[in-house]
């Protein structure tokens, strides 16, 4: 399996997934802060890894990354990843407040995990459903720093299978703000092709 | 002065003067080499310990065993000499931490081991290194002195 080589009808699957994905994750958020929350369809995009850290503003730009482990038919992990204003936006529209800072407390951090968490596993959700398969993910770790340095641990994930990294980027609005978010789904090389074959894109 | 960027499983090898950087390394290793007679430098920005590991293995670069390889093939090329080649290693770190013990998340120390392992096979001391933690660095090489720089978010900037 290559996925260099990835068709365009498992693209259209991915974005499906992702579509129905950050709609659940769409719905959730809006829940939380009693606002209505439009969505982007998500993009899915399968680049070099010298092009990752572009997609997201430079390597050295720091961004917040929320990872988890995925466990049960296949694994693998999933990453989301937010820039520094989107954390922020998304924490104003959260706590109601209005904060400029690019400093992260603690309660920011437990609050961007959290939402990470629900976003992801509205992601994982959707893959289950369509695919029929036992989905789980861990609890969210949550790192804040340079777009390389977090991106590495998807890309090198990629690594070990292919040249290339695959991943849905989601956008999110509410009124005039504005949340991207970047969502890794990575699995394991054997998980890939178990992946593919559940959701009927390569023959079994 | 020239400047040139080595992206991620990427590498190059250049004469003084020159500078040659890698931006936003996390778990990957940027390993150096230094020529201080001919003032030769080379840089790699490594993502797997072993090309012997994986089937697909075509990117020299990638590897921690292939990708010192070819950086002392390169710098050769170009007028170096071996037996004056030393190193220096940034990266490495762990950025995400788990109570669950796995694998991939101690890429980074995997990594530097690999790292080493490779140069002691070659001969090539290891002159300064800072690797490890949890954060990302920038690293930026001079080959008119062989200094490298170490740049973080929130941890400053040092030279090793």
């Amino acid at each position: 399996m290559d996925i260099n080589n990835l068709n365009i009808i498992l693209l259209d699957v991915l974005r499906e997934i992702g579509n129905i994905g950050s709609g659940n994750a769409a719905t959730a958020l809006a829940g939380i802060i009693n606002k209505k929350v439009d969505m982007d369809v998500p993009q899915v995009k399968i680049l070099d890894f010298n092009e990752v850290a572009n997609v997201l503003g430079g390597a050295e730009k720091p961004v917040v990354g929320i990872y988890f482990e995925m466990n049960g038919d296949i694994k693998g992990n999933i990453m989301f990843i937010l820039n520094i204003d989107s954390a922020r936006c998304l924490l104003n529209l959260l706590f109601k407040s209005n904060n400029e800072s690019n400093e992260f407390t603690d309660m920011d951090m437990s609050a961007l995990s959290e939402v990470g968490n629900i976003l992801a596993a509205s992601y994982i959700n959707s893959l289950s459903m369509l695919s029929d398969m036992v989905l789980k993910i861990s609890v969210p770790s949550i790192a804040i720093d340079m777009a390389g340095a977090i991106l590495s641990v998807p890309a090198i994930q990629f690594g070990y299978i292919s040249d290339k990294v695959l991943f849905i980027e989601t956008q999110f609005k509410e009124g005039n703000n504005q949340v991207t978010g970047n969502l890794f789904l990575i699995p394991e090389l054997d998980s890939f092709e178990t992946m593919l074959k559940k959701l009927g894109v390569v023959e079994i | 002065m020239k400047v040139i960027k080595v992206g991620m499983a990427d590498l190059a090898v250049s004469k003084s003067p020159c500078i040659i950087t890698t931006l936003g390394l996390g778990s990957c290793v940027g390993i150096v080499l230094y020529d201080r007679k001919n003032k030769i430098g080379g840089l790699a920005h490594i993502m797997l310990p072993s090309s012997l590991d994986i089937k697909n293995n075509s990117n020299k670069a990638k590897f921690a065993d292939t990708a010192i390889e070819i950086l002392i093939e390169e710098m050769i090329k170009i007028g170096a000499n071996k037996n004056d080649l030393v190193a220096k290693l940034a990266g490495g770190s762990q950025m995400f931490k788990f109570s669950t013990q796995n694998e991939i998340l101690r890429i980074g120390d995997r990594n530097v081991i690999a790292s080493k392992k490779k140069l002691k096979e070659y001969g090539i001391r290891i002159v300064a290194e800072d690797t490890g933690g949890n954060y990302g660095r920038t690293i930026e090489l001079n080959c008119e002195d062989g200094s490298l720089m170490v740049r973080t978010i929130g941890r400053g900037c040092k030279y090793i």
